[in-house]
């Protein structure tokens, strides 16, 4: 079935691909909506709620898009993708923006044709285990059954971290998130390797997360992020500023409840951002109070975070090195101006 | 007087000629087929330099980088620090043979039991194999792949409480391990003697049919075939003094090692192709047997031939005629079906080539295109030898 999938997108390819080349933005606001890729299901990152609504850090993501460009945070079609069907689903143009804990590579900016337009987590490769097995580190593990998700950088990460420590494994390989949970609950595999804040979302979700714990060691550099097609770059700017507004905004101190009345401040660029003083929004093509409705609509980079991913929810994520800059992490936009 | 005789019959417009007409028309299709296909080509080319998309098949000799399975099943011996995708596709391929091969002996062996089964005199075998044969005719496959390896067998003990059977076979949720042979200096001559047997039983056969057509006496063929094939080489075996140890599996950490592990992926594929076309094999088995029409087997009798010899020299061999067309589309079947393994894991073709190979070097139209083409090899290869063998049993007409 997915081999179908990826055949109609092939076949997809010579046909969209005409308009998928021409200026997205005119043809997203032509439809009414964004078409926005995430996750099949992944806690506090992209999963539907129990009335059906997608929830979750990378759907906000493409929540403030909308808002950037209607006004309105709700006009996104949500297409779950797996890590498969994902790069065919964005270079077809079936989906105007990838927001998929994807990491950011060289070959997949610059041989698949895409586009990374910043980080929005700064991730690393982990291991999660159960308690009982009494493993302390991830050098013990030589012989271990992993689960793995198919088509990720994990994959290769994991290939080179058992081969430099001189170890072996026996890979079970599974094509989503929940398939994986699945196969690791039952024990058919010891390890379950993906990013770390996905083995924290995956945790959470299983039926004992008391019982598993997270190996100290991060063997891999995972910056995810958000994605767009080369080759259209009004597009990609637009998502690229969209992601710093967030990270400015929690900058500078605007909030979602603040928003209205740091309109006002006397703070140079907090107005350019909230379009009271000067006008961004006309270099992307969009209206003055872009920013503005960015921020009502999601709140700052931190809302964000602490309201899908945070110590307070199940995921329990704390900030670490995803904090800003002048706060220990390397969060770090450019300036708005 | 004379009457002169003119042809009046008016010469017809090429137009309207049959053979003229039917050739213009497949000017046409050609015509139509060959610019469709090369507006595809030249659109899909066109569009994927548009995107910067280089199509080509450098990136089979790039390194793979990525373990498609595990190396305790590593058939083609996939070595991650140097293989390539074209390794991959390798491993794959194997896989796939693998599965399709196995799954097509055992479904003909299950089809032909529970279709002679479901002729039965006895109601309550024929109600057994009804109840089989309809039942997993009608689910879905994929389904069924998915209760045998979710329910079945991720239902069975963990590896540290492997259920034991002698110290030698170990079976849990992930793979069933068995001690594995190794053979030493010597070896060979039992290898010569396995070859000699075959050969031997061969010429055998052929004498003891030739004899029986001459003088009607029969000669114990299969007793004396058994004697050649197993019983030489195990006399070899011992005369040469058993050059031959076992690797006996052991748990040590988190996995057994030593022996041969046959995975629960291949083993829930396995089961489920063959209990799914098994069950269409037997209908084609069914329907071939009632073919043959009954008058065969009085006559049979009325000759004095026992009720198995009638089966198995006079209703088998003409029912086989009907059986086997529709036997090889459910071979071709079965070896795409195996396909559907990427469901559960299994590192087929599909699974591990146009899966990981696909995601990791993006080049999706040269995969799918390869995968597509091995595919069809497969096929056409089991329909040659299909139609090679109809021919054999066809009813020979003279």
């Amino acid at each position: 079935m997915k081999a179908l999938k990826l055949l109609a997108a092939t076949a997809a390819l010579a046909v969209v691909s005409t308009a998928a080349s021409a200026a997205t933005l005119d043809d997203v606001k032509k439809k009414g909506f964004i078409q926005c890729g995430v996750t099949t299901g992944l806690a506090g990152f992209a999963a539907p709620d129990d009335k059906g609504v997608w929830k979750g850090f990378d759907v906000d993501f493409c929540r403030a898009m909308s808002a950037a460009i209607f006004g309105d945070p709700m006009k996104v079609k949500f297409t779950p993708t797996t890590g498969k069907t994902r790069f065919t689903a964005l270079a077809s143009g079936e989906i105007d923006v990838l927001a998929r804990n994807t990491t950011w590579t060289m070959s997949r900016d610059t041989d698949l044709g895409f586009e990374f337009v910043g980080v929005n987590y700064y991730d690393g490769q982990g291991f999660m285990i159960r308690k009982s097995l009494g493993v302390k580190s991830a050098t013990e593990l030589n012989g271990a059954s992993v689960c793995i998700q198919t088509g990720t950088t994990t994959e290769l990460n994991l290939a080179d971290y058992f081969r430099t420590n001189k170890m072996s494994f026996t890979p079970v390989v599974v094509e989503d998130s929940a398939e994986a949970r699945q196969n690791y609950d039952k024990g058919a595999c010891d390890v379950y390797t993906t990013d770390r804040s996905g083995l924290a979302a995956q945790r959470s979700v299983l039926s004992e997360p008391d019982a598993h714990m997270v190996l100290p060691e991060i063997i891999s550099k995972e910056p995810l992020g958000p994605l767009v097609r080369h080759g259209d770059n009004k597009w990609g700017d637009l998502a690229r500023w969209t992601l710093n507004v967030l990270i400015s905004a929690e900058e500078m101190g605007v909030t979602q409840a603040n928003a209205d009345s740091m309109k006002t401040a006397n703070n140079p660029e907090i107005k350019r951002m909230l379009g009271t003083e000067g006008d961004l929004g006309a270099m992307l093509g969009l209206g003055k109070d872009w920013g503005y409705n960015i921020i009502k609509a999601v709140g700052n980079y931190s809302e964000v975070y602490e309201r899908n991913i945070g110590p307070k929810t199940p995921v329990n994520l704390a900030r670490g090195v995803n904090a800003l800059w002048n706060k220990g992490g390397i969060l770090y936009s450019a300036p708005l101006r | 007087m004379t009457i002169e005789t003119v042809d009046t019959q008016p010469k017809p417009n090429l137009l309207n000629d049959p053979k003229v007409r039917a050739v213009i028309a497949q000017i046409v299709v050609v015509v139509l087929f060959v610019s469709f296909v090369s507006y595809i080509v030249s659109n899909t080319a066109v569009n994927l330099e548009k995107l910067g998309i280089k199509a080509g098949f450098e990136f089979l000799g790039l390194q793979a980088g990525f373990m498609p399975t595990s190396p305790n099943f590593n058939l083609t011996g996939f070595d991650v620090s140097k293989d390539t995708h074209l390794d991959v596709f390798y491993l794959g391929l194997v896989n796939t043979i693998l599965v399709s091969v196995l799954g097509i002996i055992a479904a003909t062996i299950v089809g032909f039991f529970f279709g002679v089964l479901r002729l039965s005199s006895n109601p309550l075998l024929r109600f057994v194999a009804a109840a089989y044969i309809e039942g997993t005719r009608n689910i879905p496959l994929l389904l069924q792949i998915l209760v045998w390896y979710f329910a079945v067998l991720l239902a069975l003990p963990g590896v540290k409480q492997s259920i034991n059977i002698g110290d030698m076979f170990f079976l849990n949720l992930r793979y069933l391990v068995i001690p594995a042979p190794i053979f030493e200096d010597g070896f060979g001559y039992v290898v010569t003697a396995i070859i000699v047997g075959i050969v031997a039983t061969v010429f055998m056969v052929r004498w003891a049919r030739k004899r029986q057509e001459k003088t009607g006496e029969q000669f114990p063929v299969v007793l004396a075939g058994l004697g050649l094939i197993i019983g030489l080489p195990v006399v070899t075996l011992f005369a040469v003094g058993v050059p031959l140890s076992w690797d006996i599996p052991a748990l040590k950490g988190f996995n057994f090692q030593g022996g041969v592990q046959v995975i629960s992926q291949l083993t829930a594929l396995f089961l489920a192709l063959t209990f799914y076309t098994g069950a269409f094999i037997a209908e084609n088995v069914r329907a071939g047997i009632l073919a043959v029409s009954h008058g065969q087997t009085e006559a049979s009798y009325a000759l004095g031939l026992r009720p198995n010899r009638t089966m198995s020299l006079i209703v088998i061999p003409q029912a086989l005629r009907v059986i086997i067309p529709p036997v090889t589309s459910q071979y071709l079947n079965l070896a795409k079906n195996s396909s559907l393994a990427i469901a559960i894991g299994y590192p087929e073709l599909v699974n591990v080539f146009m899966g990981i190979s696909l995601n990791q070097t993006g080049k999706a139209i040269e995969i799918i295109g390869m995968t597509m083409g091995v595919y069809l090899t497969i096929s056409l290869l089991i329909s040659m030898f299909m139609n090679w063998y109809n021919k054999r049993v066809a009813l020979v007409e003279r």
